[in-house]
């Protein structure tokens, strides 16, 4: 049994957002992470293998190879395999695009009964939430979104399904595929044990080559041709002062925040 | 020294630990109460922390000394105390067992001492032998399938909740000096044996110190640590590796001032700008980075030294812990120098690291002693 986790390397957001002639983001310049969502999703996945260690976990990533350094964590908080899905051909997809590249990359790693496929619910770039529900419907697999809690009984899965006003509990069999959100878990820490191994595990790079042959690739469904978004403008929304909420009695927030504004020499 | 990834990855991963989970609350706490923080330590072990440079063969992580190294640097830069909670098991508690310690005694004792289920203390000072370590009195007279331990050690480190301490007593009264020491694996739980009062510490207040007495404590044979009468020379190999450790702390301290005062200077107007638009200041500023990036490279090169069994590691290790504590209290003093009164108030992170960074000079041999071994590798003793 395997899980296959996909997870992006996003901008940090909390340095500044570079954007190309054409509207895409320019990625080489900005510092990144790992999404926050997708960690949830390996997590998931790390905490299933923990209690049965014949799950393999497979992290899938879709980016430059600069996605390495992210893979690379991955596997050192645990995964047992990273792919990455890379080439020139795939530049610049927009959602429907890259979930057709990811589908394919998926396909070629092979999904079988009793597998699952992870996704974090929406990375904090795009904030779509529509490449992990759109991989499930190109690989003909049932879906839950927005999994806030998950039991792996057999080739059955219950999941805790977060809505805005209360939650569904859903049952679904495998394969199948999940988007997690921040509520599921707490991701781990990277190990020096497991940054020691990390190169000891097998890393693979899927290119147009390995991929083409895949009914999903073709020239105009993939990268910036393929892609039917055209943004029209992007730019670094104007800065908000942080917001700090205190709570507590009366008095001691009053200390609190009198605390603060003496330290920014505000009073 | 440019690091590789897998030591680039090390330092982010002790980064985001140090930074989530050593919250103000908790240093507080630590700092107000002096207690042992049991849960955050419990933390530490869980991810390993406290295994970081023992064998995968023995509960540990199977770092190198860089690992370390830049564990005990990313963790005192966020906070010193925490950072000795970590320190301990990878130095002076588990180091004698890694290095004499036999398969069965390594099995027993080092391997819950790696995963953090076992705390160990180091014995060695007593009140009569800091530096001179040489003028041990604590006796152990064997007796059958026992050794008879008689004495008192003093600033032990862990004492009061240390589950075993590695005691050095002296088995050949009739040898002078340094000669005729062993080294023992005390049960802390032992009959006669007892801890004095929690000294009341400056500084690295979190991490409880104490005197540890032995009256007729009988220590079985079997945990004789290492080779009877020569426990001297196997407290300077583990003090030797200790020295990086606290090297690091050092440099962890001067990189925090160096945060602090730089940010702090940025913020802080008087006369109508940023203080750090005064040269007084920023010269200060550049100064304390200077030294601090001095430090770094002494203290990785010396890492990597130990790595490689370099003959010059001692001596690397020996002017790391010379010059990053030295170091990390001129940054100290600077950084509360341009804080200015707020520098002095506790509110302030400044004002724990001066207190924390004197000990820097101070425990696993005073800068003095350093200058010793490095002279004494250079001119002969």
């Amino acid at each position: 049994m395997k899980i296959i986790v996909c997870v992006k390397q996003v901008p940090d957001t909390s340095g500044k957002v570079a954007v190309k002639d054409d509207g895409t983001l320019d990625r080489a310049s900005m510092a990144t992470i790992t999404n926050p969502d997708d960690m949830n999703a390996l997590e998931a996945a790390l905490a299933l293998k923990d209690q049965n260690p014949e799950i393999k976990v497979i992290v899938v990533s879709m980016g430059p190879f600069t996605a390495a350094g992210m893979l690379h964590e991955c596997l050192a908080m645990g995964a047992d395999e990273a792919v990455l899905i890379s080439g020139r051909e795939f530049g610049g997809s927009d959602t429907f695009a890259t979930s057709q590249i990811i589908a394919a990359g998926i396909n070629h790693i092979g999904v079988e009964e009793g597998d699952l496929v992870f996704c974090g619910r929406q990375a904090i770039d795009g904030d779509t939430a529509q490449v992990g529900p759109q991989i499930g419907e190109k690989l003909h697999l049932p879906q839950i979104s927005y999994v806030a809690d998950i039991k792996l009984e057999g080739n059955t899965v219950t999941c805790k399904r977060m809505l805005e006003d209360g939650y569904m509990t859903v049952q679904v069999q495998t394969p199948c595929l999940l988007t997690c959100i921040k509520e599921l878990n707490t991701p781990r820490y990277m190990s020096v044990k497991g940054i020691m191994e990390f190169d000891t595990k097998p890393y693979t790079v899927l290119g147009y080559n390995d991929l083409k042959d895949d009914p999903l690739i073709e020239a105009d469904t993939i990268g910036l041709k393929g892609s039917p978004t055209n943004v029209f403008k992007s730019f670094t929304p104007p800065q908000k002062g942080a917001c700090k909420m205190l709570d507590g009695s009366g008095k001691e927030t009053v200390d609190e925040l009198f605390g603060i504004m003496t330290h920014k020499h505000i009073i | 020294m440019i690091l590789d990834e897998k030591h680039e990855m090390m330092r982010k991963f002790f980064r985001q630990f140090a930074e989530t989970e050593f919250n103000s609350e908790l240093l507080d706490e630590l700092d107000e109460t002096g207690e042992f923080n049991k849960e955050i330590f419990d933390k530490m072990a869980k991810a390993g922390l406290t295994g970081v440079k023992i064998p995968v063969a023995y509960g540990g992580q199977g770092g190198d000394y860089l690992a370390y190294a830049l564990m005990v640097e990313e963790l005192a830069r966020r906070s010193v105390v925490l950072s000795i909670y970590a320190n301990t098991s990878n130095s002076l508690g588990g180091g004698p067992l890694l290095y004499f310690g036999t398969e069965e005694q390594k099995q027993k004792y080092l391997t819950p001492c790696a995963k953090g289920e076992k705390i160990v203390a180091f014995g060695l000072t007593e009140p009569g032998a800091g530096s001179d370590a040489g003028g041990t009195t604590t006796t152990a007279v064997q007796d059958g399938d026992y050794w008879v331990l008689n004495g008192r050690k003093t600033f032990i480190s862990g004492a009061p909740f240390a589950d075993y301490c590695i005691v050095y007593a002296k088995t050949d009264p009739t040898m002078k000096g340094s000669r005729g020491i062993s080294m023992f694996i005390m049960d802390m739980k032992l009959p006669g044996v007892s801890c004095g009062k929690h000294e009341s510490k400056m500084g690295i207040c979190g991490y409880p110190t104490s005197d540890v007495i032995m009256e007729n404590v009988r220590v079985h044979k079997s945990d004789l640590l290492g080779p009877l009468h020569k426990g001297f020379a196997a407290a300077m190999v583990t003090l030797d590796g200790g020295r990086l450790g606290m090297a690091a702390q050092a440099l962890g301290i001067g990189q925090r001032c160096l945060e602090e005062s730089i940010s702090y200077s940025k913020e802080r107007k008087q006369f109508g700008k940023p203080i750090c638009k005064n040269q007084g200041i920023s010269f200060m500023i550049a100064d304390m980075a200077t030294e601090i990036e001095c430090a770094r490279q002494l203290i990785y090169h010396a890492a990597a030294a130990k790595d490689a069994n370099s003959p010059e590691s001692s001596k690397l290790c020996a002017m790391a812990k010379l010059y990053a504590g030295e170091m990390a209290n001129r940054c100290a003093y600077k950084a509360v120098q341009i804080h200015g009164g707020y520098g002095y108030i506790k509110e302030y992170a400044v004002e724990r690291y001066y207190r924390d960074a004197r000990i820097t000079t101070i425990y696993e041999g005073t800068s003095q002693v350093q200058q010793m071994v490095i002279s004494g590798a250079l001119l002969g003793k």
